[in-house]
């Protein structure tokens, strides 16, 4: 019989009915630290929502107005804060659509409750303060690499800062320290599994039993691929920073879709055009309310992400429901080697430079296991100069403020004029082929 | 002396420079002198040619990007030992040296030097002063 291992049992099992009463009264709290903040509060008062006891059941929620992206941008810097300064403790940050980044706050006590969840969600998944944890996601503002190292020491487990690249010292560490557990990408581990040949180190040589990998969409079958070319189980996390980052919801050791935790997120599925609830089994677009945190509380936050409710439970008993893997967004989005990049970011930066003409195309396509990004200019006549020194330092110095702006490296390519597709609106300008993995 | 070179951008695709000879073919343009620096993925072409202005307008009226730049036409010896006497000159004057390529003088037994120097004025002062300012028919 398959033994499931809890690091929260009564919460994790808790009944629906009092895992409902449980979401009400935390969404009370957290209306009443919205109704601190500004954004909130010139949102919320002149539609008469001014009292969290107004609430009476979780269907009121949908009196709330949905807060988006672009909330969150307009709200910048301090907008959405609900504590004094002071009590805040970190800050992440991630894409906007804009130069401007989504700012999320933490207290002391945010930083231990999404420790918790991801400690949680790491015993879902099997793993113990037996073993080792090289952590491959990038610190930093991105949440994925700070969000497990704090739940995996919150577990227990020795953690490896590695961080992401590096491929020869992660096999190293990972000999070194007889690595148990990794947290990659999906396609960083496919890579991973490529450069193995290249190193003198062997499958045999290593201990690795399971891969966490998250931070990019990928299919089921990306996931047996890792799992039979490495010989581990591979668990889905799925997170985004506007809800703290990784641990928003986790795959247990079913490996048949992660388990949202409902204790710290409400979750719904709209319809993404008319915005109408969907019930369970179809997809649409997830939308979270956070139930725990105090810095920054959101309400009906819409993450853009597509996916379903699973609407069947999962046999090791966990009351929070499951999500189908993300199949889509409902923007523009890219995600690249993990990294968010929206369009818009890459055309804010290119309109800004003079020395570039207002054509240009984005190209995302598979370099190996890896994405690779591809952002095509025009020479135009009033920049090009008969020195290719020249040509080439405005390529480097394109590709310098693409750098700035969206944090990975992109090939930069210059062209003649006429050659790219000539101004038709966004969608024509980037393409996207990667075999697509949903 | 001092002549028209052109510039021309061209992407590293197929078939791009044949356009650009046809293109002067149409417009009766001869070429003179010509030479490619290329990088991994574009390329500079530039050319001499009897009609620059010409030459220039139909290149852009073509959708090219291209470019007037001033160079020196040197005439040098066609013998050993031709461009070393120059290339000394140069050297022992200071002027600076960013590319160069041949051509051929019409009707005498001559090639003619393309100079693109960084200092164009230090470099037609020189020139002159070492009797190598001479008029170059193309």
């Amino acid at each position: 019989m398959t033994q499931y291992a809890f690091k929260e049992k009564e919460l994790e099992l808790i009944p629906r009915e009092q895992l409902e009463e449980l979401q009400l009264s935390r969404l009370k709290t957290t209306l009443s630290r919205a109704l601190k903040t500004d954004f909130y509060r010139q949102r919320l008062l002149p539609l008469g929502i001014d009292n969290p006891e107004a609430l009476h059941s979780l269907e009121d929620l949908r009196n709330i107005p949905f807060t988006t992206k672009e909330d969150l941008r307009i709200a910048f810097p301090y907008g959405l804060l609900a504590v004094p300064l002071e009590e805040t403790v970190r800050l992440h940050a991630s894409s906007g659509t804009t130069g401007t980044p989504t700012v999320i706050y933490h207290t002391k006590r945010d930083i231990s409750a999404w420790s918790d969840l991801v400690a949680r969600s790491l015993m879902a998944a099997g793993c113990t303060k037996r073993d080792v944890f090289q952590n491959m996601m990038t610190y930093g503002l991105f949440t994925g690499g700070l969000g497990l190292h704090y739940g995996a020491e919150e577990l227990g487990m020795l953690v490896i800062p590695a961080g992401p690249g590096n491929t020869i010292r992660q096999f190293k560490l990972m000999k070194d320290f007889k690595t148990t557990v990794v947290h990659a990408t999906p396609s960083y581990m496919l890579h991973l599994y490529d450069k193995l040949s290249e190193v003198e180190v062997s499958r045999s040589d290593l201990h690795l039993r399971k891969a966490i990998v998250g931070g990019e969409p990928h299919s089921e079958d990306i996931r047996r691929k890792i799992e039979e070319l490495w010989g581990i189980e591979v668990y889905n996390c799925y997170g985004l920073s506007e809800m703290n980052g990784p641990g928003v919801a986790f795959e247990c050791i079913e490996r048949s879709g992660p388990h949202l935790w409902e204790d710290s997120y409400i979750v719904e599925i709209i319809d993404p055009h008319t915005l109408e609830p969907l019930p369970p089994g179809e997809t649409g677009e997830l939308v979270l309310t956070t139930l725990r945190r105090e810095a920054t509380p959101l309400l009906r936050y819409r993450t853009r992400d597509l996916t379903s409710i699973l609407p069947d439970p999962c046999p090791c008993g966990r009351t929070h429901r499951r999500i189908s893997r993300i199949k889509g967004r409902t923007d523009d989005m890219l995600i690249i080697n993990g990294v968010n990049v929206f369009p818009s970011q890459i055309e804010e930066v290119l309109m800004r430079m003079k020395e570039v003409g207002n054509n240009y195309q984005i190209v995302v396509e598979k370099s190996g296991a890896l994405d690779k990004l591809t952002v095509k200019t025009e020479v135009t006549p009033e920049i090009f100069s008969d020195d290719a020194r020249d040509l080439n330092a405005i390529r480097e110095k394109i590709r310098e403020n693409l750098k700035a702006s969206i944090s990975i490296s992109p090939v930069v390519e210059l062209h003649e004029p006429g050659i790219l597709p000539a101004w038709e609106g966004k969608a024509k300008r980037v393409i996207d082929i990667r075999e697509k993995s949903v | 002396m001092i002549i028209k070179q052109i510039s021309i951008f061209l992407e590293n695709v197929a078939g791009r420079l044949a356009e650009v000879t046809k293109l002067l073919a149409k417009h009766e343009i001869n070429l003179r002198a010509m030479t490619i620096a290329d990088t991994a993925d574009f390329g500079i072409l530039r050319i001499v040619v009897d009609q620059p202005d010409k030459a220039v307008k139909a290149l852009r009226d073509g959708g090219f990007t291209a470019k007037t730049t001033e160079v020196l036409a040197v005439e040098v010896e066609d013998r050993p030992g031709g461009l070393a006497k120059v290339m000394e000159i140069f050297q022992q004057n200071h002027v600076n040296i960013e590319y160069l390529y041949v051509s051929l003088e019409k009707n005498k037994d001559k090639a003619v030097v393309i100079f693109k120097v960084e200092d164009l004025k230090l470099g037609e002062k020189i020139v002159e002063e070492h009797g190598l300012g001479g008029k170059v028919t193309l």
